[in-house]
């Protein structure tokens, strides 16, 4: 099987220090892959990286398109890795604020990445639009309100509609149960999984939440420093870490 | 269908000065299909450890282990998930879900994961838990609120909701009342009628002698202590 995304030997610095250092790794279809490490580690650099939101110094991040099999990312023309962007790639911000327009209806940001990509049919895209506030769990009454009047956890929810309703095949989030509440995280994490199993997406998450990778990702990187310590299947490396700051770090846990 | 040789484990703990603890070496197991064997040997033996490393979760220092034609030793994790998906269930003491999902979807996953029809799936999933008796009215709600029996029920119609070839039981009887205690004791002689191997951990002796036709001593994998 050929893997969706292959990393190969990322490398970024902010002058004299490391961001991330030499990261490679292949995710397959189907496959979510968390990244831990306290902050500073790297792991927002490596996740923002990989998505091209900032440039990495040297390595490959080669993605299985669907026109024309693996590209390297980083190398494309500006245009394509847009397009890539709006159509196949997701990114989740931790802050929903962020990943939103927050002067535009709800429908409306929705709407936009469907617009994007050549929808025209003002019915077919309202349509889209209310399939998809249904499909988060946001009343389809809210359609035309603004994500200002919306709670933290329904804008989250509504940043995923937003990043979903193109149907990527891989979706980047960074931090996406980070500032909300123990029941909204649950949800949101209930929600994600199922959206992963039904879509068979693959994702990439960063999170410091050890309780969020273990329910939501299958494999799991342990980053320090900007390096990788460990890696392995995600209840293998929590129940039976192997290098110290891991063991450091599930032990750190507070028990509830 | 499950083959062990020569599999060590070693916990080294780098936050308490690098101490190094060898917890298990030679260990070596053959289960054939419709076998069922019973790990024995005294609590801190390394029962459980031997069987966490059968599914994957424990990596084994030395050794092989070979599932079906999975070698998990050696595997990429997809490999190992696809095997834990297909070929290996495993019921574990501890119940552990997304809070909030319904009971019947929780026992329901292991076949919507195989791609089943969410109708058949949760057909086979109502079956179950009927037989446990569980509660019709308890079935929408998340078993992260219910009592120990109750969990550890739900726990087992989930790893019995879809046939896997080969099963690890970690004391599946343990908190059970008789009635159900004989429902789990009916659903291991069927898994093993239909060809399952099945390693299992049960302090109950009657139900061990019951359904398991031979004793593997972890004891004597115990590496010998450094005098």
């Amino acid at each position: 099987m050929t893997p969706l995304l292959s990393v190969r030997n990322i490398t970024k610095r902010y002058g004299p220090h490391l961001g991330c250092g030499d990261i490679s790794f292949d995710l397959y279809p189907g496959e979510v892959m968390g990244i831990v490490g306290e902050s500073g580690s790297g792991k927002s650099t490596l996740l923002n990286c990989l998505a091209t939101h900032i440039p990495a110094d040297s390595g490959q991040v080669i993605f299985d398109t669907r026109a024309d099999g693996p590209r390297d990312v980083l190398r494309m023309p500006e245009a394509a890795r847009r397009m890539l962007s709006r159509t196949d790639w997701a990114f989740v911000h931790q802050h929903a604020r962020d990943g939103l327009r927050m002067g535009v209806s709800a429908g409306g940001n929705i709407g936009e990445r469907l617009m994007a990509v050549g929808g025209r049919n003002y019915g077919t895209i309202r349509a889209a639009a209310g399939d998809w506030l249904g499909r988060v769990e946001i009343s389809e009454s809210r359609i035309d309100d603004r994500p200002s009047t919306f709670s933290g956890g329904m804008q989250q929810r509504l940043q995923i509609a937003r990043n979903l309703v193109t149907g990527p095949r891989l979706i980047f989030m960074d931090e996406p149960t980070g500032g909300l509440d123990v029941s909204v995280q649950a949800r949101l994490l209930d929600l994600l999984r199922g959206l992963v199993r039904d879509m068979g997406l693959s994702a990439i998450v960063v999170t410091h939440d050890l309780a969020v990778v273990r329910l939501l990702a299958h494999r799991l990187m342990v980053m320090k420093d900007g390096h990788v310590v460990e890696s392995g299947l995600t209840d293998q490396v929590l129940d039976d870490p192997q290098h110290g700051y891991t063991q450091l770090l599930v032990s750190s846990v507070l028990q509830v | 269908m499950i083959r062990i040789s020569d599999v060590s484990k070693t916990f080294t703990l780098h936050n308490q000065g690098g101490a190094e603890i060898a917890v298990m070496a030679g260990a070596a197991l053959q289960v054939a299909p419709g076998e069922c064997v019973a790990l024995t040997g005294s609590s801190g033996a390394g029962k459980s450890t031997l069987m966490r490393m059968i599914y994957g979760n424990y990596l084994a220092a030395g050794g092989a282990i070979h599932v079906g034609d999975t070698d998990v030793t050696r595997a990429e994790p997809r490999k190992i998930l696809a095997m834990r998906r297909e070929v290996l269930g495993y019921v574990s003491q501890f119940l552990r879900v997304v809070p909030r999902v319904p009971t019947l979807d929780v026992v329901a996953e292991p076949l919507l994961m195989l791609g089943a029809g969410p109708d058949e799936a949760r057909d086979r999933a109502a079956s179950l838990l009927r037989r446990l008796r569980i509660p019709e009215n308890l079935w929408p709600l998340s078993p992260t609120t219910f009592s120990g029996g109750e969990q550890q029920r739900v726990n087992i119609a989930r790893g019995f909701c879809h046939e896997y070839p080969a099963l690890l039981l970690d004391e599946p009887t343990a908190s059970l009342d008789a009635a159900n205690r004989e429902t789990v004791l009916s659903l291991i002689e069927e898994a093993k009628a239909r060809g399952a191997a099945i390693v299992g951990i049960f302090h109950d002796e009657a139900a061990r002698n019951r359904v398991c036709d031979r004793e593997i001593d972890v004891s004597g994998f115990t590496p010998a202590k450094a005098a």
